[in-house]
């Protein structure tokens, strides 16, 4: 085992977590301000990565652009069903519980309007222009894309952090995370609140999808892969926590990396291994909060 | 006599503001004490820690002679331990018979049983009647908890610690939310209990008539720092509590 | 109050006994008996998950790993060691689905909520994923085809009379856990957990408890099913399994202790009227499930007796 063979699976390794990162961040989000736990997260991701596809391959638009379209649709969806479902079983006794059945039923229902609209064969979207090739670093030769990725992960990172910290929209999304109630006292308007969050947090999933599009082939069913592994993250890092999730999702990608250049096979089951020791000997995850050890 | 309950040096902080500041107390057997202070003296916080719901950060707490510190609540409860909550806790779905009747399975020792119907169990059943009775909840027994009056809801809760049998009974506010006449009812029905269950009786409270008209002992709280203790006529004339608390209109 | 729930049990159990007795005689084909059959099974199946999910309030989304244990270990000792170790078998899965059921439930039931769920989802998964992968043991895609149980359960009526029989037992079972002081206690837990501390009870020994419980008749299920379907597939693993079973109980009412069974059998029957003229049953069962989580969340049976008592007079509805 090289150092080169080393370098070139930790950077594909960092690819992987940017790209769970996007995902889980937006699951966390959500989960971290509103208290709603998305389980059509990864739904979203496959809207965002069908858009995409549509943009490109149908209307014949720039892949970046493409990728616009996918977390602006992703984000108009979700705002969609935050608004005109999810918002009607708020505060209801047990609430919990019919979030989860409420969009466990928006996956549902989202995987078969996609085989709908774009039949059930693989799609995949080429790499875009500029884009194709690999870079020379340190005498390794890097897919140009997957440096990209890892690029623009660390830019939204930046973004992220600046906004949390630095803003008046950040503090209150810090703030709700530790309580909802408060909201209100504050003079915000909780119902719009949640729905752009819930906007924001989606668009990120459809963003996410777009930018793998070149990577993996998306088909129906792929947004319950998506959920599984960033509920892995979050799992790890602990629910409703940004920089744990940032954490979950470099632990996980690096993890799936490795896995996969050594044990092809059965790397899939890295994910859970990682999981089960989480839960045995950090329960909470790494950077739980306390209001979740408590519930 | 050997103190039921004693808290030596007990002390907590959360994110540094100290709610529980070095409080020894001692509780003797039988008696019937109340505890008051400000909103936000800790009052409630002594009995999170009392009831093992949190744990002090230095200090000893004994019950019956045992260190109970480091145990956690179910263990506390199980030496015989029990207590009503200021924000009355129950069980809404379930008939106001099956919420107390729950607590005397409990303390029987009987939850674990898979095969036999709850009605089977004829002293439990008779018991959770007698608590109803006494607490004056007899003819509501079949209806859910949830359709109870405010008022009632909070005797329900006392009905439940009361089934534990509890050598102890802490109650947090009885008597809050209640309308006047309410107050009265429920001051005399305490007193009550504390007698004919042969209780060792703890409350928090607001209401100064119900305080003076039943406890023993009185102990004051002010920023987690005990501040007096004494009979009703000590801590009326105690000049510290009335600048700290009590203030010109009680006298 | 107490004679009204005895009414409403022998209303339950006679048409039950009835219904499902009578099936062997009136069928028309093989076909009819083996629809009942997956009724019965999948019926105790959502009974035993609303042990879990409407009783304690803890929402299981893997159930589909102990029906699969089940299933597979019918399946592959049948393979393996020939049929007339049927029986034993799923004696076998039931075992194997304790043992697990505890190891997992020791890690999850750690944390409660939205973490319980999607853990155990994980966890069934995890066995969907490995189930999948170890081809040369499990058959991995393929499943295995011609599981057929031995001697007189061979014929089909007798094996329907069986499986009738373990049905009752089970939903029996169930029936008196759930009016057992565990039970009340298990209500209690959903309903206030801390109090239940307060009442010096271990409210996680006893989660603990009713999800073996569940998980038990989970694996039977899974079991009793390899003798319907004679083959097994990774599918039983799958995430969709252990919605399918949420929405059984969740159309049925997770509030009515008869209620799963109620939605095993319309989910059954939709699916064979309509789930062989279209590809899309995902998209009839989440609009199914839309429409109960926003429109009637106490289940069929809870909004036919909350209608009942709205219109009897003098009688307060329970919510």
């Amino acid at each position: 085992m090289d150092i080169s063979f080393i370098a070139m699976q930790f950077l594909s390794g960092l690819m992987m977590a940017t790209l769970l990162f996007l995902v889980a961040s937006g699951l966390t989000l959500i989960f971290g301000v509103g208290n709603v736990f998305n389980f059509a997260h990864g739904s979203f991701y496959m809207l965002g990565a069908y858009l995409a596809y549509q943009a490109v391959s149908v209307w014949h638009a720039n892949f970046w652009l493409s990728v616009l379209v996918a977390s602006v649709g992703a984000g108009i969806f979700g705002m969609l069903a935050e608004f005109l479902f999810l918002r009607r079983i708020y505060g209801r006794a047990e609430e919990g519980g019919f979030q989860i059945l409420l969009t466990y039923s928006f996956i549902l229902v989202i995987d078969d309007l996609v085989k709908l609209v774009w039949g059930t064969e693989y799609k995949s979207l080429p790499r875009p222009t500029g884009l194709t090739g690999t870079a020379e670093i340190f005498g390794l030769s890097i897919p140009s894309y997957n440096l990209a990725i890892i690029g623009i992960g660390l830019v939204i990172v930046v973004i992220a952090w600046l906004v949390l910290s630095r803003t008046r929209s950040g503090r209150i999304a810090r703030a709700a995370a530790l309580d909802r109630e408060m909201l209100g006292s504050l003079g915000i308007n909780v119902p719009l609140t949640m729905t752009v969050v819930f906007g924001i947090a989606t668009a990120m999933g459809g963003f996410a999808g777009a930018l793998a599009a070149p990577l993996r082939s998306v088909s129906p069913g792929a947004g319950i892969e998506v959920i599984i592994d960033s509920l892995i993250v979050v799992v790890i890092g602990g629910m409703g926590n940004f920089w744990g999730a940032w954490l979950g999702a470099l632990i996980l990608g690096e993890v799936n990396s490795f896995a996969v250049a050594t044990f092809p096979e059965w790397a899939s089951l890295f994910s859970y291994l990682v999981m089960v020791l989480t839960l045995i000997f950090k329960p909470e995850g790494i950077f739980a909060s306390r209001k979740i050890r408590r519930i | 006599m050997e103190p039921i309950l004693e808290l030596q040096n007990v002390t907590k902080s959360f994110g540094g503001l100290r709610v529980t500041s070095d409080v020894s107390l001692s509780v003797a057997q039988g008696s019937i004490s109340a505890i008051i202070g400000p909103n936000g003296a800790g009052k409630t916080t002594i009995f999170n820690q009392i009831t093992g719901y949190l744990k002090p950060d230095s200090g000893k707490i004994f019950f019956c002679g045992q260190d109970i510190t480091e145990l956690n609540t179910r263990d506390i409860v199980t030496l015989g331990m029990a207590r009503a909550f200021q924000v009355t806790s129950f069980f809404p779905e379930e008939t106001v018979l099956d919420n107390v009747r729950v607590a005397c399975l409990s303390q029987k020792n009987k939850t674990r049983n898979l095969l036999k119907g709850v009605d089977d169990f004829k002293d439990a059943t008779d018991q959770a009647h007698k608590i109803l009775s006494s607490i004056g909840l007899e003819k509501e027994a079949d209806r859910p908890a949830f359709e109870l009056a405010h008022g009632d809801q909070k005797l329900l809760d006392i009905g439940i610690a009361l089934a534990l049998q509890p050598k102890l009974l802490l109650l947090d506010e009885p008597t809050s939310g209640m309308s006047p006449d309410e107050r009265l009812l429920t001051r005399n029905l305490v007193k009550k209990l504390w007698k004919e269950f042969n209780l060792t009786l703890i409350f928090i409270e607001h209401d100064m008539d119900t305080v003076f008209g039943i406890a023993q002992t009185v102990r004051v709280l002010q920023m987690g720092r005990l501040l007096a203790e004494g009979s009703p006529e000590e801590i009326r004339n105690n000049p510290e509590v009335i600048t700290a608390y009590l203030g010109e209109e009680v006298l | 109050m107490k004679k009204s729930l005895f009414n409403k049990d022998i209303i339950f159990w006679g048409l039950f006994v009835v219904v499902f007795g009578s099936v062997p005689f009136l069928k028309q084909s093989d076909y009819h008996l083996m629809l009942a059959n997956s009724i019965l099974i999948w019926g105790m199946f959502a009974v035993a998950f609303n042990m879990l999910f409407g009783v304690t309030g803890m929402l299981s989304f893997g159930q589909a790993l102990y029906y699969g244990l089940g299933a597979y270990s019918v399946g592959l000792v049948v393979k393996n060691y020939g049929p007339s170790l049927f029986l034993p078998a799923i004696g076998l899965g039931v075992v194997l689905a304790v043992i697990t059921s505890i190891l997992v439930g020791l890690l999850v039931i750690r944390l409660s909520g939205v973490y319980f769920t999607v853990l155990t989802l994980a966890f069934g998964q995890l066995a969907w994923q490995i189930t999948f992968r170890w081809y040369h043991f499990t058959g991995g895609d393929d499943g295995i085809q011609g599981i057929m149980p031995s001697g007189v359960l061979e014929n089909h009526t007798v094996y329907y009379y069986f499986t009738f029989v373990l049905v009752i037992l089970a939903i029996w079972f169930l029936r008196r856990v759930a009016n057992s002081p565990m039970g009340l206690v298990l209500r209690c837990i959903r309903q206030n957990p801390e109090r239940v501390r307060f009442l010096g009870r271990r409210v996680r020994r006893n989660q603990l408890r009713i999800y073996v419980i569940s998980s038990f008749f989970a694996a039977l299920a899974g079991g009793l099913m390899t003798g319907v379907t004679n083959s097994i597939h990774p599918d039983m693993f799958y995430w969709t399994t252990s919605g399918e079973v949420i929405l059984m109980a969740v159309l049925g009412g997770i509030g009515q202790f008869f209620g799963p069974f109620i939605g095993a059998t319309v989910i059954i029957i939709i699916q064979d009227v309509v789930g062989a003229r279209t590809e899309y049953w995902s998209l009839i069962i989440g609009l199914i499930m839309m429409v109960m989580v926003l429109g009637m969340p106490r289940g069929l049976v809870g909004e036919i007796r909350g209608l009942k008592a709205r219109f009897a007079p003098g009688r307060m509805s329970r919510g």
